[in-house]
């Protein structure tokens, strides 16, 4: 079963951090169809968190139909996120190790390269949403 | 959804120094809220005005519906409140209180702060207000009382008011916030919504009249080439030679209280006077 854990320094909010691990572990495959999450209870057990903040999380999973509660039995696993994904991961790496290494030949230091990619990241993603 | 505490201009004076002014709130059934606030800055007094065990000046409270010094009756059944520094009668054995064999007065910090709250929760509560419950205990006797707390919220509606200067935490037990400093109410609300509301905004050294005009600018600094504000948002800020960068509840906290502290420099000495008669 999963375990959740709150980072309180990251600036995302506390039910955000839930959902994000739980498409985390559906995109590595962590968490299978039919798999059960755990109770709101042993939620609040585990990470000391407010009890809405696990249902909201919660039901914006169940929202994108990744997960359906069935009364009584508790919550479960509907859909996954690994599927094509997954395969594509070490193409994906192989590129990003090239751009890597022309970026270092570049003369780009590790911070450099981060704060590069980040603000192209976030453009494209202004872009997309835009 | 009704709301389990409700103030309007609620204030009190204590001589000429006024420890709560004007508190205008509602707090809505079934919230885990924080109030936050340094220490003078009226927590207490609020508490204790919700209780019914001060007196308003002015203003009124309705707990549950009802006024908690005019019909005590029909609130004080349904209210749990844990004074500061969680009292015990400390010669009772804690069998007295629970089940337990050991003198209250002999129990760590931790241990009377656990009882305090399962006596409280014992009762079971509509709303329960918990004064500083958090100050006295290390960090894992105050995990494990927060668990206590939350697990009972689960399935009961139970409304929760805990005052806290302690403010890490905060953010993933509660789900609203109001801030007070300087005996008043500077921000009340929904947490997740004021997590989203402010932003921080970091751009060339510029006059920030425009801004100030659309949105409320919380805390301001220049340096020679650089303006960084932190604003509630009253809607998409689409100025570009703003960045845009969300705010950590943390700082949002800091900057209200921090705000309030510069701002009321000259009335914090009296005020704390003042805190000194409530304590």
């Amino acid at each position: 079963m999963i375990e959740f854990y709150l980072d309180a320094h990251s600036g995302v909010a506390p039910y955000l951090q839930i959902v994000h691990q739980v498409k985390q572990a559906l995109r590595l495959g962590l968490l299978e169809v039919g798999d059960q999450l755990p109770t709101v209870r042993e939620v609040v057990a585990q990470i000391t968190v407010n009890p809405n903040t696990v249902l909201k999380a919660y039901r914006e999973l169940e929202h994108e139909s990744l997960i359906a509660s069935r009364p009584g039995r508790g919550t479960f696993v509907q859909r996954t996120l690994a599927s094509d994904g997954l395969a594509s991961h070490a193409a994906l790496r192989r590129s990003l190790v090239r751009w890597l290494h022309s970026a270092s030949a570049a003369g780009l230091d590790s911070e450099s390269v981060l704060a590069l990619f980040l603000s192209t990241f976030q453009d494209t993603q202004k872009e997309e949403t835009a | 959804m009704s709301n389990a505490l409700e103030t309007a201009h609620l204030s009190k004076r204590y001589g000429r120094t006024w420890a709560l002014q004007d508190c205008t709130l509602a707090l809505p059934a079934g919230r885990v809220a924080a109030l936050v606030g340094p220490n003078g800055a009226g927590k207490t007094t609020l508490l204790n005005l919700s209780v019914g065990i001060l007196e308003p000046t002015a203003g009124s409270v309705q707990v549950l519906g009802s006024s908690p010094l005019k019909q005590p009756t029909k609130t004080l059944p349904r209210l749990g409140f844990v004074a500061q520094d969680h009292p015990l009668y400390q010669d009772f054995t804690v069998a007295d209180l629970l089940t337990l064999d050991r003198r209250a007065g002999k129990l760590s910090g931790g241990q009377q702060a656990q009882v305090a709250l399962v006596l409280a929760l014992a009762k079971r509560p509509e709303l329960l207000l918990l004064d500083e419950p958090l100050a006295s205990l290390d960090p894992l006797a105050r995990r494990e009382f927060l668990r206590t707390l939350l697990d009972a919220t689960i399935e009961t509606g139970l409304t929760v008011l805990l005052s806290s200067h302690i403010i890490g935490d905060l953010e993933r037990v509660c789900d609203y916030l109001i801030i007070l400093s300087a005996s008043q109410v500077q921000l009340v609300g929904d947490l997740q919504e004021i997590g989203q509301t402010h932003k921080r905004l970091i751009g060339p050294r510029q006059n920030v009249d425009a801004i100030a005009h659309v949105h409320t600018v919380i805390e301001q600094s220049q340096t020679e080439r650089q303006t960084t504000l932190l604003v509630r948002a009253n809607g998409p800020i689409f100025d570009p030679s703003w960045e845009v960068q969300g705010v950590s509840l943390e700082d949002i906290m800091l900057a209200y209280l921090g705000r309030q502290a510069g701002e009321q420099l000259a009335a914090s000495s009296s005020a704390h006077k003042g805190m000194e008669v409530v304590q």
